[in-house]
């Protein structure tokens, strides 16, 4: 007897929907696509689309940050996004599966080079004053090493705020870390790795799981060769 | 002027409210049919008295204090009500006892489609018949359920609530590692996992790699023999705990509906043995659970096995729209079977 209908005859949804992030992540990720034989030409172009068929497999572009979103509702069955976004959304209900290795960066506390306002700021007015992206990164790691801080929420270029005094220094991402030097701030505390992973819908790992460790097993191979 | 409501709460008007009415006819009718009498409990209860049900008291999120300084709470569920309610109120039961029940419950979830912080849940409780007989009962009570409100793609995940505790004992792994892993696993959040077991230090590669696969592994009843292959006493104990359910319920129409899961674990404290989770493939979120918690009642002072469900209310509903969306749905009959 057969476990569940659903896993023997074919399914009415259609392939599986893949969320990918546009921006940082974005050539490296078409490379891993490549590697893992999906196709990936038509994403390549200058299109506006947003949706691609890549092949047996829908590829659906976003922001990086809406891809836990999407995910999390089963709009996209899978999607691949950075490390830095779900741990800033821990909240969202969805599975981590896979480290994809690329992406690499570092979540770092920076401060102006040479300047100890953070400290003092610390030491005589009990809370230092930090500018974000990241709000909950950010404030759950002064939370778990006993400091106060007043968490500063930006969206643009986070390294303006402790140049023209918003804030005492930063929490950010660091890559290289060129944009740090160029606006004479220096890393002083790591708080946390980040790559790209690929996350899935927990209804959908359960419900198209032959397909879906397909797909799983593909990306992983491909991102292994490639290491 | 706008009055506000609190967030995760809201009104309900008679277009939904009739369609919500209908669906709960038909759960309870089917509720009904198995021997299953209704009943109600207050939705405030003695904090004290919720948490002796959770040990880890994930649940309740709404306290407050009565005029004479009492610590009250909301129900997070109703299985823990009718535990309490079965001890006090049916004593010298030694059952079966069987209720069903149609209630809120109150959770501070952030808000989101078919997940509110007040919201109903349908289901039933069966005391005092052990496993895998009472089980077996359950899940079929549940698969009629599914039928009646016309899920027909509706899908019941099976899995073992004490694998993953008793095989990190196994592995050696000690008290305060188990419970973060535990969690990774619940979330699963492999890449954590992973991780997490290779600092331990003391954990073989070949171990971790069997803890990943197992997690892993979901399907038909034949992944319980690649399970059983993957080896040790506590994938052998769940494998055949597993076993034993399914062969009880493998002739019966819910069997269809039953999909095999080692990955499963969910997320409250007093789960033990059998736990079943419903999905259906129109809608992303999880429409109910349950599973055995045969030391829930011990807490209570009543050494009694129990087994059971509870369905999300406006999940379903969810459900059926979007099947009828995809064209596969049908309106609820509240016709049992």
């Amino acid at each position: 007897m057969s476990g569940v209908a659903g896993m023997t005859t074919p399914r009415r949804e259609g392939p599986l929907k893949l969320a990918l992030p546009r921006g940082a992540l974005w050539d490296d990720t078409l490379e891993a696509l490549d590697r893992a034989g999906i196709e990936t030409a038509t994403m390549r172009g200058d299109s506006r689309s947003l949706i691609f068929d890549g092949g047996g497999v829908q590829l659906v572009t976003m922001r990086p940050s809406d891809v836990p979103t999407y995910v999390e509702a089963g709009a996209a069955d899978l999607g691949i996004t950075g490390k830095d976004v779900l741990l800033e959304q821990h909240d969202r209900a969805v599975y981590e599966l896979l480290d994809l290795g690329y992406g690499e960066c570092r979540m770092v506390l920076a401060g102006r080079r040479g300047d100890e306002s953070l400290g003092e700021s610390e030491r005589r007015l009990g809370a230092m004053r930090i500018a974000t992206k990241y709000p909950r990164v950010a404030e759950r790691h002064f939370e778990q090493t006993g400091r106060q801080a007043e968490v500063i929420e930006v969206k643009g270029s986070v390294e303006l705020a402790p140049l023209i005094g918003l804030a005492d220094g930063i929490v950010d991402l660091v890559a290289t870390g060129r944009t740090l030097e160029e606006n004479d701030l220096e890393v002083r505390e790591e708080i946390a790795r980040s790559t790209a992973r690929l996350v899935a819908n927990r209804v959908a790992h359960k419900l198209r799981a032959t397909e879906l460790d397909e797909l799983s097993a593909r990306l992983r191979e491909a991102s292994e060769a490639s290491r | 002027m706008i009055h506000p409501i609190p967030p995760g709460t809201r009104d309900v008007l008679p277009d939904e409210k009739r369609e919500l009415r209908r669906l709960e006819a038909a759960l309870c009718q089917v509720f009904d049919a198995h021997g299953y009498g209704e009943v109600a409990t207050p939705t405030i209860e003695y904090d004290e008295v919720l948490a002796r049900g959770d040990g880890r008291h994930a649940g309740a999120a709404y306290r407050f204090f009565d005029e004479r300084g009492d610590l009250l709470a909301l129900r997070s569920d109703m299985t823990i009500p009718i535990a309490r309610l079965a001890a006090n109120r049916f004593a010298a039961e030694d059952g079966p006892l069987r209720f069903f029940y149609c209630s809120t419950a109150y959770r501070a979830v952030r808000p989101q489609r078919g997940q509110m912080r007040e919201f109903t849940q349908a289901g039933v409780e069966l005391i005092g018949v052990p496993a895998p007989e009472g089980t077996a009962e359950v899940i079929g009570v549940l698969g009629e359920a599914l039928d009646a409100v016309g899920l027909e793609r509706a899908v019941i995940g099976l899995g073992d609530a004490d694998l993953y505790r008793q095989l990190l004992a196994e592995l050696g792994i000690d008290e305060a590692a188990r419970s973060s892993l535990i969690e990774r696993l619940a979330a699963h959040d492999l890449v954590g996992l992973e991780s997490e077991l290779a600092e331990l230090g003391a954990v073989s590669d070949k171990d971790i790699e069997t803890l990943l696969r197992l997690s892993q592994l979901r399907g038909p009843p034949e992944v319980l023999a690649q399970a059983h292959d993957l080896g040790g006493q506590a994938v052998e104990r769940a494998t055949s705990r597993i076993q034993a359910t399914w062969e009880a319920i493998a002739d019966t129409p819910v069997a269809e509906r039953v999909q095999i899961d080692l990955g499963l674990l969910r997320d409250l404290g007093y789960y033990s043995g059998a736990i079943v989770e419903v999905y259906d493939p129109a809608v992303g979120h999880i429409l109910g659970g349950g599973g055995r918690y045969d030391s829930l009642l011990a807490r209570f002072g009543r050494d009694l096995p129990a087994a059971g469900f509870a369905l999300y209310l406006e999940r379903l509903h969810v459900a059926q729209a979007e099947e009828e969306k995809a064209g596969s749905g049908r309106q609820p009959t509240g016709e049992t079977g």
